[in-house]
């Protein structure tokens, strides 16, 4: 059978020589090769919560629910986001636009309630790719641990992007 | 004695038991931020500036915990292995001579709490109770890793405490002294009896080494093969002496390998800087404990570097190799000694 790579790892099996079996030597070597680490290695640590590792691009992090170019929620709540979604992490409750409520929401349906259970989610970004409206982006930093189980389902107070400032 | 003399000893024994419970405390701090280092990361950085306070966390997490006695463990003698691991530990250290005398007004305080004429067998006689502690805890226990464990510790501890006894033999017969003081005396200047007995002392480290069960002798804890071997039953601080013992253990033998090889608390020049006795006795003091970290950081460099050892190969090293160059130090030692002396 061909091997896959041509790396070869010849076995050596001849006894231990004189030098080999003092031991001593080798002790010293290796030895000598951690306190290199020790004095000249810088350490590899990224100190977590006060230094923070770049993300890439494509990076999917937390949520948002983006707003138009007049500030109005993008979303219409059509639930397409929920269907996609393999962990079934989303849920939303649909209400119509009132008169009046034009410059809150650009459709005239939208999200009353939206959640989305953050523990279940597994940030594939299907959603994302799902929304026919370019409402919902996963461009947010990590999601931040916290200690019940309630606190991780994000409505649309954690969720909607900041206003627009005119 | 007069009453003044049994004070000062008593404030003197308190002292010391402190610093080598502090020392102790610091070590597994220092361990942890010494094996980051070696495997370039940062180590304990939380609990105060440079994670300073880490060992009293780990204290306070340690008085916290639930305690647990397991059902079918026999009781008394469970909670007697660690106590009696942390006292043999901690009482190891009443022959080292930290310095020289002290002179406070009329009374001359020397900087030892027993000056015992046998010292280096009394050191060798508390060692060997040591290994009791981890016995009866890994017996008690009820657990066939605990009994693994404390059985390798106790064969292990036997076979090396003879290479270590004789390593110490030729070091005797040159000093013509049992007592830890006079061994550091002798030392004045730079006749230090590394100097005179270099396989002597690689001999008796080794064995210092086992003897703590420390890396790469720590076969009685190995967890890959052992779960945490005598030590699998513990919980909460019965767990937290045992650890600690392990690192008061390392103090006392550094302590005691500065004091019979490196000088103890003579250092270079000691009296040719002119100064007053007082200082030049603080002063070796703190000489003898920049020897002892020394030796510990030593201790832990050796941890993170070198892996362990297997049983045969454990057994192998003290029986087949440490024993004979032992004996065979103790002859050189006899032949240069005639031919020279």
């Amino acid at each position: 059978m061909e091997s896959l790579s041509n790396k070869k790892k010849v076995v050596d099996n001849r006894p231990l020589s004189l030098w080999e079996r003092a031991y001593l030597p080798a002790i010293i070597r290796g030895m000598s090769i951690t306190m290199k680490h020790y004095l000249f290695t810088k350490d590899v640590t990224i100190r977590y919560p006060e230094q923070k590792r770049e993300f890439s691009e494509n990076f999917r992090g937390m949520h948002s629910l983006k707003r138009d170019e007049d500030g109005r929620e993008r979303c219409t709540a059509c639930g397409l986001c929920a269907l996609s979604c393999p962990a079934e992490a989303i849920t939303m409750i649909s209400a119509e636009r009132q008169p009046g409520e034009e410059h809150l929401y650009r459709e005239e349906k939208y999200a009353a309630v939206y959640e989305i259970n953050m523990l279940r989610c597994i940030f594939c970004g299907l959603c994302e790719e799902a929304c026919p409206k370019e409402a919902i982006y996963l461009d947010g930093d990590i999601v931040p641990s916290d200690y019940l189980r309630k606190d991780f389902i994000y409505g649309k107070d954690k969720l909607v992007e900041a206003p627009l400032n005119q | 004695m007069e009453t003044a003399d049994i004070i000062i000893k008593f404030v003197l024994i308190v002292i010391i038991f402190t610093i080598s419970l502090v020392v102790a405390m610091y070590s597994t701090y220092a361990e942890r931020k010494v094996a980051a280092f070696f495997q370039d990361r940062v180590g304990p950085n939380r609990a105060g500036p440079f994670g300073i306070f880490q060992p009293l966390a780990d204290g306070a997490k340690f008085f916290l915990k639930e305690e647990i006695i397991p059902t079918n463990s026999n009781a008394f003698l469970f909670i007697v292995g660690p106590s009696l691991a942390i006292m043999t530990a901690c009482i190891g250290s009443a022959v080292i001579p930290w310095g020289q005398t002290l002179t406070i007004g009329t009374h001359k305080i020397p900087l030892q709490v027993a000056d015992i004429n046998v010292g280096v067998l009394y050191i060798f006689g508390v060692v060997s109770l040591g290994v009791y502690g981890i016995m009866i805890g890994g017996w008690a226990s009820n657990n066939k890793y605990s009994l693994l464990g404390a059985i390798r510790a106790a064969s292990q501890n036997i076979s090396y405490e003879i290479a270590m006894g004789l390593s110490i033999i030729a070091l005797l017969m040159t000093t013509g002294t049992l007592s830890l003081k006079e061994i550091a005396e002798q030392q004045h200047g730079w006749h230090w009896n590394i100097v005179y007995q270099p396989l002597g002392f690689l001999i008796f480290i080794i064995c210092a080494f086992a003897e703590t069960n420390r890396a790469p002798f720590d076969l009685p804890e190995c967890e890959t093969e052992l779960v945490g071997g005598y030590h699998t039953e513990y919980s909460s601080m019965k767990l937290g002496f045992y650890l600690f013992s392990e690192y008061i253990n390392m103090f006392v033998s550094s302590a005691v390998m500065a004091t019979l090889y490196f000088g103890g608390y003579n250092f270079p020049f000691m009296h040719s800087l002119g100064l007053s006795e007082n200082w030049v006795t603080i002063l070796g003091v703190i000489a003898l404990f920049i020897k002892i970290f020394a030796f510990i950081f030593f201790f832990m460099w050796v941890r993170w570097t070198i892996p362990r050892f297997r049983y045969d190969q454990l057994m192998d090293l003290g029986w087949k190799t440490l024993i004979p160059l032992a004996i065979a130090n103790i002859v050189i030692t006899g032949i240069v000694m005639t031919f020279i002396k």
